[in-house]
Formats: structure tokens, sequence, C-alpha cells
């Protein structure tokens, strides 16, 4: 048995205070300071625990309350309430939803996989990935035994291309060329956010993260410059669309990137000429045209296409979030799109399909790949583990409320390394309801995927008259 | 169960909140200036102000209606002492799913035993699909069979339609209480729900912990359960019982193990389930000696060998082939399928797993039962559908869409004063003493309280399915089994212009 893929996790705590949703407890006027909320009754002896003064009964935005209510239940003078914290439903935006901001602040602080008890309560289903849902096999398991099977289930896959099938002479030697492969032990790549406070410790405790985790941090050519040569082979420059001497390409690395553009394949040729051992990834945006595009760059021998919501056509306007080229919503409609398109010209195999943006969840990794990508890529989660709330401060000029430059490489690696421990073994518990043993099998497999648009116009579609004269209730 | 003479239920006995302040959606205010007129007092229809000793309370400000109310004391009032306004704390209850209106008309209904009046949504949530997207469609201004007594609707379900010789099983609602184990509450929710079941002519699963001693005397009213950890399975147990409960998969967590925490493992936990104080327990998944249908049988086979009068139940949750699972588990001989959904559960569960993992219970339901009829079995097996059901008209839909019957968990909870902050699991457990098997927490809940709050809301349940059902026209729930037609989804509903 290979040796197995552990992300070895532990607590790396917070550096600021986080932002939770149970908000103000206030005490109302008439508050008799008898302490019996405070003293006797809080389950979770959060006064204790904060070191509040139970006489000064002060307004206060917890984050270690946990909404039970017994404290507003109990006041014999009914003088205590709470609200949401304000500032927690100002975080983030339409994607970067605070529940999700603050998901990803635990799985970073503390590693693990997010629990909870009492049923699921979101909406019933949603744009993008939350129109999807996973199957699960009731009985028959062959690829899974109980809680142990874990261990035997494998998120690795492999980046650039497979082929269709050998071919030997006569005296039975290999004709032409295996074309190289480079596997990673998890289907997530990490690219360093258009945006944020990024300073170079931050640079390398990312690179020092994706060292550690096994993948690629994806950066600009000069950024890599900025690192110790030891983590060359863990890094992903973008080159210039318009590179012209080969000698520019940072020596070690495994992986380049050029976005495309009307000439990629000159630029492609010069890099493959000079060094023919580097695979080659070519950046096309999700936009108009995409299908068209990934197909003729996979047709004319590019080892991974990154179909990408974050960068508009050319890569080079990525100073705001704003400018992003997709509705992160609709990530997944597209990476379907692009799949099929690759499926009916019978080159699937021949490239590896990386999607990025719209991933803010574990779930989504599994999801995206279901649709039809064999890996997916993040970047705004390596902000986010960094206790970023999406604020967008710093793409005006502010400085950062979270102080994210200053943070040590070590703190910054860890909360990263715990990020994407706990998206490992939530992708292991998804694939393990699945019956799927190997990460490579989840791409495309949309029979172990359920799609609103299907189902609930299947099930429903044919409720929808009612005779006149009639009520609905 | 014996039909042979008329099942009586209980009456309603009003049972307001354990806790001191109730939560309700208003908020009312009385100033200085308030002379005890007593004019409140008299206009409120809801009992909200009490009067004592000369001095006037807001003594019910949970039942205050709001801006619904016919005859508004804030309006009435001679020197304008009284203000309403919005439950700034009724923001941060609930969810989509319970919303917070569900979840103050359910304490309502536990109560009252009436659903309430006004003020409140008690019929759907906001989840934006499924069930709250679906209506009952009745014909306007008819009260179809109003000349009829409640007494004469038939809400009864037989759970036993195989011709064997298991027990000839029907319970009074349709509806039982879903699998919730020892160790994942208290003994003193256990002991509510039990209760209730035996008081309104229906059942309560013991859910994996076993079988606690404190149930016997309810023998014939309990469903145990058989999981995958075995956890308190004797042969005891089994022969105690009329209907035995395997469970395959559930619906909060479908394709994952079961996993009690250490900190609820206390002795009276680990005894039952025969495992060490403190150590956390893990029932696996799936069942390592079920891998085919022939393996299902086989243990359907044992439970008969042991006590053949059982009734054997299997729970699975919804895959896409959940259609294939039922037609299976009905020819290896079982005689109820029970669907559980993902939206329920009262246990910790990963949160990718509830919310991605099988699909609504919605689509489940009327998948297995198309998939039945077209078998011609579907008159052989009894459909109970869990999961997400928590209204009566949450009842009345998914039997609309094919269950016979359905199974209650979360409900159950809320009627307790479950307020769903969901942190069941975290510390020492559920904070307001329901998911808890810490001593003190624990006693914030008595039985005898909760047994009364429970059948106030089923009663209150059964009124209304019985009100439904009068304005289909309908004299029994068995006619409302698969009848889609009484249903449309808000979102297919075609505009006639």
């Amino acid at each position: 048995m290979p040796e197995k893929y552990v992300i070895h996790t532990t607590t790396v705590p917070n550096r600021f205070r986080a932002i939770s949703k149970s908000g103000i407890i206030a005490w109302e006027e008439g508050c008799l300071r008898c302490a019996i909320c405070v003293k006797e009754r809080c389950v979770y002896d959060v006064y204790y625990k904060r070191k509040l003064d139970s006489r000064q009964m002060i307004d206060s935005i917890d984050n270690l309350c946990m909404n039970c209510l017994r404290c507003v239940q109990g006041c014999p003078k009914e003088l205590i309430s709470k609200s949401v914290n304000p500032e927690f439903k100002e975080m983030g935006d339409d994607f970067f939803t605070p529940e999700i901001i603050s998901r990803l602040w635990y799985q970073a602080e503390t590693g693990k996989i997010p629990v909870s008890g009492a049923g699921y309560p979101g909406p019933f289903s949603g744009p993008g990935f939350d129109s999807m849902w996973t199957d699960m096999s009731e009985i028959v398991r062959p690829t899974r035994d109980g809680i142990h099977g874990r261990e035997y289930i494998s998120t690795a896959i492999d980046l650039g291309k497979t082929l269709g099938s050998l071919k030997f002479d006569q005296s039975g030697g290999l004709i032409g060329d295996i074309p190289l492969l480079v596997d990673i032990p998890l289907p997530i790549l990490l690219k360093v956010p258009p945006f944020g406070a990024i300073s170079d410790k931050t640079l390398l405790g990312w690179a020092m993260a994706a060292k550690r985790l096994g993948t690629f941090l994806a950066m600009k050519r000069d950024e890599v410059q900025k690192l110790p040569d030891q983590f060359r082979p863990w890094l992903l420059p973008v080159l210039e669309a318009d590179l012209s001497d080969p000698a520019a390409i940072p020596r070690g690395v495994r992986i380049v990137e050029i976005p495309w553009s009307r000439k990629w394949d000159k630029t492609a040729k010069i890099i493959k000429d000079a060094f023919p051992s580097l695979l080659l990834c070519v950046d096309v945006a999700m936009m108009d045209g995409m299908e068209e595009k990934a197909r003729a760059v996979a047709e004319a021998g590019a080892d991974i296409i990154h179909l990408d919501a974050g960068a508009p056509d050319g890569g080079k306007d990525t100073k705001a979030c704003d400018a992003r080229a997709y509705d992160p919503r609709r990530v997944k409609d597209a990476i379907r799109s692009v799949h099929m398109e690759l499926v009916a010209a019978n080159i699937r195999d021949g490239v590896t399909l990386v999607a990025s943006g719209g991933f803010a969840m574990a779930e989504h990794v599994a999801k995206g790949m279901l649709c039809g990508a064999d890996a997916v890529m993040a970047e705004f989660q390596l902000l986010i583990s960094l206790q970023c709330r999406m604020c967008r401060r710093c793409t005006t000029g502010l400085s950062c409320p979270m102080d994210i430059q200053d943070a040590s490489s070590k703190w910054v690696a860890g909360r990263v390394v715990n990020l994407f421990g706990a998206w490992h073994n939530q992708l292991i518990e998804v694939m393990g309801a699945m019956g799927i043993r190997d990460a490579r099998r989840l791409r495309g497999e949309v029979g172990r995927a359920m799609f609103y648009e299907d189902l609930d116009k299947a099930v429903f579609g044919s409720l929808g008259s009612a005779a006149e004269g009639f009520e609905l209730e | 169960m014996n039909n042979s003479v008329k099942f009586r239920f209980p009456g309603v006995v009003k049972t307001p909140s354990r806790f001191r302040n109730p939560i309700g959606k208003y908020r009312l205010n009385r100033t200085e200036a308030c002379e005890a007129c007593g004019k409140c007092v008299e206009i409120c229809p809801y009992g909200v102000h009490v009067i004592r000793r000369g001095k006037l309370y807001i003594e019910n400000p949970h039942l205050c209606v709001g801006p619904d109310c016919p005859n508004p004391c804030y309006e009435a009032c001679p020197v304008k002492a009284l203000s309403f306004g919005k439950n700034p704390v009724f923001d941060l209850l609930g969810d989509f799913r319970w919303t917070p209106d569900l979840l103050a008309s359910t304490w309502h209904m536990a109560e009252t035993g009436s659903v309430p009046s006004a003020g409140l949504e008690y019929k759907a949530g906001a989840s934006g699909g499924g069930f709250d997207k679906l209506r009952i469609v009745m014909k306007q201004g008819s009260t179809g069979l109003a000349e009829i007594s409640d007494d004469d609707i038939d809400v009864t379900v037989q759970l036993n339609r195989r011709d064997d010789n298991a027990h000839r099983v029907s319970i009074e609602v349709p509806f039982y209480g879903g699998g919730m184990s020892y160790g994942s509450v208290s003994i003193n929710t256990i002991l509510s729900r039990i209760k209730a079941a035996k008081a309104l002519g229906t059942f309560c699963c013991t859910g994996e912990g076993g079988y606690p001693d404190e149930l016997k005397p309810y023998a014939d009213h309990v469903i145990t359960q058989v999981a995958t950890g075995l956890f308190g399975v004797r042969e005891e147990t089994i022969k105690r019982v009329k209907i035995v409960e395997f469970k395959y998969a559930q619906g909060a967590k479908p394709g994952l193990g079961g996993h009690l925490l250490g900190d609820k493992v206390t002795p009276g936990v680990a005894r039952m389930r025969g495992a060490v104080v403190g150590y956390p327990l893990f029932s696996p998944f799936p069942f390592h000696s079920v891998y085919s249908v022939e393996d299902h049988k086989k243990h359907v086979d044992w439970i008969k060998a042991i006590n053949p009068q059982a009734l054997v139940s299997v729970k699975v949750s919804t895959p896409t082939d959940v259609d294939m699972v039922a037609v299976g588990s009905y020819y290896a001989g079982a005689h109820i399928i029970h669907l559980d959904g993902s939206y329920g559960g009262t246990g910790a569960a990963p949160e990718i797993a509830k919310k991605n993992i099988a699909m609504p219970i919605e689509y489940a339901v009327p998948k297995v039962h198309r998939f039945l009829v077209e078998e011609g079995v579907r008159d052989k097996v009894t459909v109970i559908a869990g999961g997400g059901v928590r209204t009566p008209h949450d009842v009345a839909k998914i039997i609309a869409l094919g269950a016979d019957g359905v199974c209650t968990g979360t409900a159950d909870l809320v009627a307790l004063e479950c307020i769903r902050c969901h942190n069941c699991e975290s510390g020492r457990g559920c904070a307001r003493g329901i998911a808890t098997t810490d001593p003190e927490l624990m006693e914030l809940m008595q039985h005898d309280w909760g047994t009364r709050r429970l059948v106030n809301m089923f009663l209150a349940w059964k009124k209304e399915l019985t009100r439904i059902l009068k304005r289909l026209g309908m004299t029994s729930i068995r006619e409302l089994v698969g009848r889609s037609d009484c249903l449309v989804h808000l979102d297919y509903i075609k505009s006639k212009e």
C-alpha cells in the first residue's frame, strides 16, 4: 500500500476575536444586578470566560454566547434581550456569505469538519452548486467498509494528459513518448488572490502550505522570485501572454500558466521548445465562447486548461474582484458545458480541466468535479483563512483591519493547512457516501449527482393546475 | 390498538412554557400612565393581560397576535399606556426551514392544543422549495363535509398490510415518533415522547441506544431499533415489542455512521449500550453483515425467528435508487418502509452531509409510491416518511405525495421548547435540557410537562388534519394517499389568463 496521505492539523488560534452571529446582549433599564443570568444560569460560562464584571452588565457583543436564550427567558424582570450582530451581517458578499466566512474561519482555526445538531436549516435549493445533491449507496458498499474504509479513499489526481491507448512496434517496444503527468494528493490547487493585504511573509506562508499539502500555488512570475528556491517545485508561475524570452521562466518549476490570447500557441511553442518537460496550463476565462476556446487549446496540445471565473480574458485586469468575468454562482454550468464539449470532441482525457472561482466550501470541490472538473483552484479562501472578512478596504488603498500583512509565515501556513485539511476530510465523507474510492473517478460522474432542475420538474412539474373557484392553503 | 372499542383521545390540558419568559413574536409595553381600569383584560381575546389585586400585568405576551388583533388593546386603552412592537429576540430564532413563526406556532399548539388563530404563519416555512412551495387545493368557500362530526373522520393508519401472522397493528393518528436514542436525548425527553405516544394510540421508537427499563410500562407503544452499531439490542427487547425497526441509514447523515460524543456516554448510557463511560461511540456505516437484499432478508428472518409476530420496519435514506431499495425491502419481508429525508436529525452531523447527501423527502416519496404502484405491491406495504415533517400541513402534503403516514422528531423537540440553536452536541449538551445527559440540565424538564406538551401539539395536528380532510371532502386519511392532484406547486402553477 502506498504511503498514506495525511494532512496534519493542529489548532492555530485567531489573531483577532472572530465576528460571530451572536449579537448584542442588552440589559435594559431597571436591571437590579441580581446576576442570576450571569452567575447562576449561563450554561456556557460565557461571563466567567470573558471575565466580565457581573456588576457592570454593560452591552456586549459576545462570540462565546451560543444563543440558547436561557438568560433572556430566565431574567426575573424580563430585561435582557439579544439580537443578531450587525457586524456579522455586513461581512462578505453575495457569494462569500457571513455564514460561509465564519465556517471557513472555524476550519482554519481548528482543522476540523464543521459539525452541528438539529438537521439542515438552510434553503431547499439555491443557485449554482446549491442546486445539486450528491448520491449515497444504501446497502451495497463494495468500495467502503465502514469507518475504517476511509483509509482507502484516495483524493489524488493527475495533472497533464493521459493517452487513450499505447502503441507498440513489432518487437514490442513502445512507440512515441508517454506524456508527463504530475500527481497531487488533493484535487485543490492554490492561487494568490488578486487583492489583499499580502506581504512577502504572507506569500511565504502560502508557499509553505502548498508544500505541506503537496499541491501548487499559482502566482505572478515576479512573485516567484521573492520566495526561496526550495519552494520552486510547488510554485506555478503565471507568465505573460506575449512572453518571448524563455530565459524569463523561473527554473525549477514543474508547471507554468499562460493566459489565453489570439497568439497563445506561439508563446506555448517558445516555452515547450525551451523546456519540453514543463506542463503547460492555459488560462481560459469563463465567458461566452469558452467551450470552443477550451477545445481548441486542448486540440493544440496544452496539458491543462484553467477554466477561470476570476480573471477576465487576457488576465490583465485582476485588480478588483468586481472585475470578475463570471458569476461564481454559474460556475457549475460553465464546467458542465466545457466538460461536455471536450467529451464530444473526444479529447477529454487529453487534457486536465482545473476550474477556479466559485469554490467557497468543501462541498463545492466534490460538486465541481462531478460536473466535470479534474481539480479546482482556491484563491480567496487563502485570505479568508487568515481572518479576512472580504471587506475590500485594501482595494481602495485603506489598511487591513485584520493586519494580515503582519501575520507570521508560520501562522499563515498553519491556517491554510488547517482549512484544506478540513476540506480533505469532508471530501472523503461525501466520496465515502457515494461509494467512490478514487477522486479521479469523481470527474463528470453525474450519475452520482442529483440536479434540482431535473428532479424538481420531474416530480412537481405536473402539479400546476387548480381549477377556478379553488383556493390554496 | 384493538379496534373493537373506539379509541378515546385525551383532552387538552393547558401547558405553558417552563421558562419564566416565553418568547413571542410581539412585545407589549405598559407605561406608568396605566390607571388599572381593566379595559385591556376585558377586550383582549387571547388572555394576554391579567389583573391581580388591582394591578395589571402582561402575563402572556407570547399569545399576542400583534397587528392581526381584531380588538387591539393599545388602541382601546383610554390613557394610551400600551404600545406594542416586534420582539427583537424573535429574529434570532429559527432558520429557513423552521422559521420563527413555525417555532412559535408549534409552541402555541403545545401550550393550547390548537393551531394559532392569527398572528403566526403556521402552515409552511421559508425554505423556498418542496413543502414550502406546495399548497393544498381546496374548494373555495365550501366547507366540504362540515355536517360530519370530527370523530367520524378516520385518521388511523394500518401498519401491517401483509397477510401474514404478525400483529395487526394500526395507529390512531397518522404519525409516530422517530428514533431518538437514549444518550442523544435525556430520559425525560424519551419518557415524554413514549407517554404521549401511548396517550395518542401510536408508537415511539427508541433509537439505537437500547431499550431502557423505564419504558417497560409502555411496551405496546415502543418500536425498538436495530442499527449498525447494534447498541442495546437484546433478545428480550426484541421479544418485548410489536415493531422492530432496522436502521440502514438516517437522513441527517446518509452514508455516514453515527457518533455519540464521549461526554454523552454517562454511566447510564454506557450500561445500556455495553460501552465504557466517557468514550465516544461510533456506529458504523453500513451494516457490515448486509451487502445485498438477500443479506437484508436474512436480518428480517432473524427478527421473525425471535419474535414471529413483530412487524419489521426498514428505515432508509433517500439515494437516487430509493425506489429500488423500497421494493427490495418489501420483497425481503418488511411491513413498513420508512424513508428518512435529510432535514431531520437531532444529533450532531457533519454540515456537508446534512446539506448535500441524498435527495429531499418530497422527491423520494412520490418516486417510491409510483414504483410500488407499478410493481403492484403498493397496498401490501406501509410507507412512512420522516425527516423534515414540521406541521399538519406537511403531513397532509407528504401523504398526498404517496406516504401512508409520517414519523416525527424535530417537531417533538420544538414542542419541548427547542429553539434550534444547533448546539445539541457542544459542551454539556442541550442548554435547554432536551438533548442532554447532563444530570443538572436534564432536570430542567419534567416528563409530565413534556407529555402534556406533546399530546397538545399532536391533538392540534389531528384537529387540523381532520379539518383539511373535511375540506377536501374525504372521510378517511387513506383517501388522501397518493392524491397529488390535491396539491399545486407554486413554481409550476399555470396562470389562467
